[in-house]
């Protein structure tokens, strides 16, 4: 459905117009044109070969794999692959561009027109156009605050593959944004071409935005560079909205400028010395070949695909009968996904959807662990889930058993066993410890008829006096039939 | 067309290459004369022709990805001029 | 009997092998003709010690009869080859005291082979230039004069040091490479052999680029038979350029053959200029007939955009040369001489050390590409450029081989075109074209000027045709007859006052 999105300036009603280039690092083990490993965080320059520093001589060789995940890439987000493209070179000085140019994919990247839908809000479904997507270095690392007149450069990500994924211009608030790039990040995990680890770096954003009066032609746009979350996504284009607005509304004009996101006061800022307009002489790198794809190449890799986070929603909520809140759940992260599938499969949908969301998320949203590393295995998961669903341990006795399996990694039966929590599903046991009840207390039994909330007491008691571990089902029903006596 | 001085102060600053005032005169009088030559491409009837990059009618060749390369350091650092604790060290960026 | 550095590459194999001479005289013999040769200055860096290690070392190989191809034989470096632990400069100040952790496949691949260096050559800064003069460890001086005259004349470029150091007998051949015709031009000047392959055929790893989808190594040596023995030992296939060609190739000196008689020449009417030296006009009929005589067709053919092959490359070559130069700020490497706390002034005050031509080139490679130009100049360019290959193409199905004069002129005079870069660049005239479709092309000496200095004929070849061009030479070199021994004027000069 389309909402409308409008802000209210002191004089007018303004809409914003967002286009993003996000730059997402392709999980490869060595780099685009280099054999140097992309391992995040190493000493510095020892992650380096010989033709990251641009020693006189060397010679770029690309990396087949990143071609790969770019054209799956391509593939996941329903966009043109194209069997011919071309890496140019785009010329500027810089201390981390070793180079002096970078290459990358101006006039024939490898992907074209593509779209993602975006579930923003129920109200807010969205989709945003894919302009294209091409592959490029990425630069090395200044650091400024080694030495108070110096700067430092490391190269260790000189050379590391990125994609840079271009949109159109169809986004419209700080909200959709956020929502794309969290949608984006999901698929590009679902296929493994980036990690989306953004502490890492490994997704970054270029934003461009301006403002118009609805209905207007599109306003001049300044670009938000390297915006690396999506706090600082949305508060970077909400200060840019206002600021433009501000600017326009005292009848001012906005400068096509880029800018810099500042972290601490959550401003951008034109960065001075970058405003000549730059001429970066793409031209078609000569020490490379232009890049021939087959269609059966292409094909290869569509039919690889994993399930994509959309066709998951969808036939989780068809096959498990979940709700679409809780398919979105665990659409978000591909690993909670499958976790919930393994686990529904040897167990009841109801109990596994609950479990998994409930108590699992909680448990590894309190101990800041991720799927990966937790510590119930599946198998382990779905035969707690069995113990309860066949009556050997109560719903609350099994919240304790997960709170050990959780520290442990121990099986549930084992646990179950030692601490003897099985329910009593004996029917004797149960009438013998209920005959003892109502003949030690006669008065309470006979307060029954006048105070029918009594009964709480009486099913407190039995299951005091088994440790908690009777059936409650069982209770109910035997306590009914010997009260009726 | 003929290089004059806003051309050529504005490749030098592209190419960063610092140029002396009294030089000035001196490239554009050559590199103007280097144009004139080069401008007798147009006579050239390009119509319908495909630009050509390489001459080589090959498929690029793709690398396994395999970390191969690394751990050199020392080889990295060896002729830079200034460093310091691993790092290439360059005067203080502005940003 | 013959002083050791007047053998012929293949004559001092068979020496060796037969243990009638030992590498390490070999190689003395030859530092001592480098030392006594400084006037020419055809070597930068002089590997003394190294190298008379290295003999040691092929010696040893040789009395075990364990001998490798090129065992012993020692040989220059144009000082673009990135040599490992051996400082590697490109003649341009800004690399002066770089010493390279690697070493280009190529010179790999001879040192693989057996080969020793003697050390780096001189040559045009960043391989830019047809004279060797804009060299920024000063011009190589020729060996080669006018009859009678002591008039200094040029070497030819960029390889001047390669072309030189063979002809004055410094050396038993000399790699070199070739971007527009610096292997062939001063191959041609110096009356030595010069050989550039097909493009790919070489690997350009570890070469400092100047136009990478041009440049292309090769050898200057005093044979055609020596070419093949050298090419044989450099070709092949290298995973680390992503243009290396991967094909086989044969052992060339074991396949050459003098039988031109199923050749078909084409002679390019567009290469007939009125301006050409009648000598030259009459040195490439004189080839030509040599060739019919044989039973050799002789056709004549059209390369109708020859004409433009020249200001094609130039605009091609520079585009490139501007990029390809950028990594050179004097930040990771190179010479830094700047004290400057401003970044952006420590590049434009390093990247100021770059001679007056490659600065030259920079700005007009970087003027082509810049957006407002890129389509009027760089695009056309490279339309242009196709139209020459298909010239070629067209050709070469009617002939085997092109027979061409190498240059238009004999060597020139120190000093005489610097001022004037398009009659510099004229002398790549007939040279171009090649590398424009990236063709083999051999020079080698076929006659003299009225003042007795050296022509060349090129002969240029089908892509990976380097059998045939090679052969066609080595029997044109042994209808021509022996080439007197240049005499060494330059042994009176070696005083230090010079």
């Amino acid at each position: 459905m389309k909402k409308k999105f409008t802000i209210e300036g002191d004089k007018y009603i303004w809409e914003a117009v967002i286009g993003m280039e996000v730059h997402a690092q392709v999980s490869s083990n060595s780099k685009l044109f280099s054999g140097a490993s992309t391992d995040f965080g190493g000493d510095p320059n020892h992650h380096v070969s010989l033709v990251d520093v641009a020693f006189p001589g060397m010679l770029p060789v690309i990396n087949g794999y990143c071609i790969d995940q770019a054209i799956r890439t391509g593939l996941a987000l329903g966009a043109q692959i194209n069997l011919y493209s071309v890496f140019d070179r785009k010329n500027y000085f810089y201390p981390d561009l070793p180079q002096g140019y970078q290459i990358s994919q101006f006039k024939y990247p490898i992907v074209g027109e593509g779209v993602i839908q975006v579930h923003n809000t129920d109200e807010d479904v969205f989709s945003v156009g894919i302009e294209r997507i091409h592959l490029e270095q990425d630069a090395g690392k200044n650091i400024h605050d080694l030495s108070p007149d110096k700067s430092y450069i490391d190269l260790n990500r000189s050379g590391v593959a990125l994609m840079e994924i271009v949109t159109k211009p169809d986004i419209r608030s700080s909200e959709q944004a956020k929502s794309f790039f969290s949608k984006l990040r999901t698929i590009l995990r679902y296929i493994g071409t980036c990690d989306g680890n953004m502490e890492q770096g490994s997704m970054r954003a270029d934003i461009n935005i301006s403002v118009r009066r609805p209905g207007d032609p599109l306003g001049t746009r300044c670009e938000v560079k390297n915006v690396n979350s999506f706090r600082f996504i949305g508060q970077a284009i909400e200060y840019e909205i206002q600021r433009q607005i501000g600017i326009l509304e005292d009848g001012g004009h906005i400068i096509q400028e880029t800018r810099l996101y500042d972290t601490k006061t959550g401003e951008t800022r034109s960065m001075r010395g970058k405003e000549e307009a730059q001429d970066y002489r793409y031209f078609p790198d000569p020490d490379l070949l232009p890049l021939r794809l087959s269609q059966q190449h292409v094909d290869e890799l569509k039919k690889g695909l994993p399930e994509l986070p959309d066709d998951k929603h969808e036939r989780l909520v068809h096959t498990y009968g979940i709700s679409h809140y809780e398919a979105a759940i665990l659409v978000e992260d591909p690993k909670a996904a499958i976790y919930f599938e393994d686990v529904a499969q040897k167990s009841s949908h109801k109990l596994a959807i609950s479990w998994v969301i409930g108590e699992l998320f909680g448990a590894l949203n309190k101990s800041k662990k991720t799927i990966d590393a937790c510590p119930v295995s599946t198998e382990n998961m779905a035969s707690l889930l069995s113990l309860i669903d066949n009556g050997t341990i109560s719903g609350r006795t099994a919240k304790d058993v997960f709170a050990k399996m959780f520290e442990t990694g121990e099986e549930p039966t084992r646990i179950v066993d030692r601490e003897g929590l099985q329910q009593v599903s004996d029917t004797s046991a149960i009438e013998d410890v209920i005959d003892t009840i109502i003949a030690n207390n006669p008065e309470k039994v006979a307060q029954l008829k006048e105070k029918p909330k009594l009964r709480g007491w009486f099913i407190g008691q039995i299951m005091q006096q088994t440790g908690g571990r009777a059936n409650p089902q069982l209770v109910n029903d035997l306590l009914d039939t010997k009260l009726a006596q | 067309m003929s290089f004059d001085k806003k051309t050529i102060m504005h490749v030098a600053h592209l190419s960063n290459i610092d140029l002396p005032e009294d030089k000035i005169g001196e490239y554009t009088d050559k590199l103007s004369h280097v144009m004139t030559f080069i401008e007798t491409l147009n006579e050239v009837d390009i119509e319908g022709i495909e630009p050509m990059t390489s001459v080589l009618d090959l498929e690029l060749p793709l690398r396994k990805d395999e970390v191969t390369e690394g751990n050199i350091v020392t080889d990295i650092l060896l002729n830079a001029p200034e460093k310091n604790d691993d790092y290439f060290v360059v005067p203080k960026i502005i940003e | 009997m013959t002083a050791l550095t007047d053998l012929s590459l293949t004559d001092a194999q068979r020496l060796l092998k037969n243990g009638d001479i030992s590498a390490v005289e070999l190689v003395k013999a030859y530092l001592k003709a480098i030392e006594d040769a400084a006037i020419l200055n055809c070597y930068v860096t002089i590997c003394q010690d190294k190298a008379i290690e290295q003999a040691k070392q092929s010696d040893l190989r040789l009395s075990q009869g364990n001998a490798r191809p090129l065992e012993g034989i020692p040989i220059g470096v144009k000082d673009v080859f990135c040599t490992k632990n051996v400082e590697t400069t490109a003649c341009s100040k800004i690399l002066k005291g770089f010493i390279p952790p690697y070493e280009s496949t190529v010179t790999q691949k001879l040192w693989d082979a057996g080969a020793i260096m003697l050390g780096k050559l001189n040559h045009d800064e960043f391989a830019m230039g047809s004279s060797t003069e804009y060299s920024c460890f000063g011009p190589v001086i020729s060996p080669v004069r006018k009859n009678g005259e002591t008039t200094a004349h040029v070497a030819g470029g960029s390889s001047g040091g390669s072309s030189a150091s063979v002809a004055a007998r410094l050396c038993l051949a000399a790699t070199a490479t070739d971007t527009g015709g610096s292997i062939r031009q001063p191959a041609s000047l110096t009356g030595t052999v010069g050989i550039k392959p097909t493009y790919g055929l070489c690997s350009r790893y570890g070469i400092v680029a100047f136009a990478s989808s041009l440049d292309q190594a090769g050898i200057i040596t005093h044979t055609v038979e020596d070419s093949a023995a050298m090419l044989t030992q450099m070709v092949g296939y290298d995973h680390k350029d992503s243009t290396s060609l991967a094909t086989t190739t044969p052992e060339y000196h074991t396949h050459l053959s003098k039988d031109v008689s199923q050749l078909r020449v084409g002679i390019p009417k567009e290469y007939t200029s009125s301006d050409m030296l009648p000598a030259i006009q009459r040195m490439w009929e004189e080839t030509a007939d040599m060739l019919a005589h044989q039973g050799a067709k002789i056709v004549e053919v059209s390369l109708p955009h020859t004409h433009y092959a020249l200001p094609t490359y130039y605009v091609v070559a520079l585009a490139e040369a501007s990029s390809n130069l950028a990594r050179y700020d004097g930040i990771r490497y190179g010479n830094n001489i700047s004290n400057s706390t401003q970044l952006i002034q420590r590049y434009r005050e390093n990247r100021a050390q770059f001679g007056e031509e490659v600065k030259r080139r920079i700005f007009l490679g970087t003027f082509v590409l810049s957006a407002k130009y890129y389509d009027a100049y760089y695009i056309k360019a490279q339309k242009v450029r196709r139209l020459i290959r298909d010239d070629f193409n067209t050709a070469f199905e009617k002939v085997d081989v092109l027979l061409t004069p190498t240059t238009s002129g004999a060597a020139f005079a120190l000093g005489e075109k610097l001022d004037d870069p398009v009659a510099m660049y004229l002398n790549d005239l007939f040279t171009v074209p090649v590398n424009m479709a990236g063709l083999p092309a051999i020079s080698f000496p076929m006659g003299k000027d009225s003042a007795g200095l050296p022509l060349g004929m090129q002969l240029i070849g089908k892509p990976l045709g380097e059998q045939t061009i090679l052969n066609t030479a080595y029997f044109l070199e042994d209808a021509r007859g022996k080439i007197p021994k240049l005499h060494p004027w330059w042994l009176n000069n070696t005083s230090k006052g010079m």
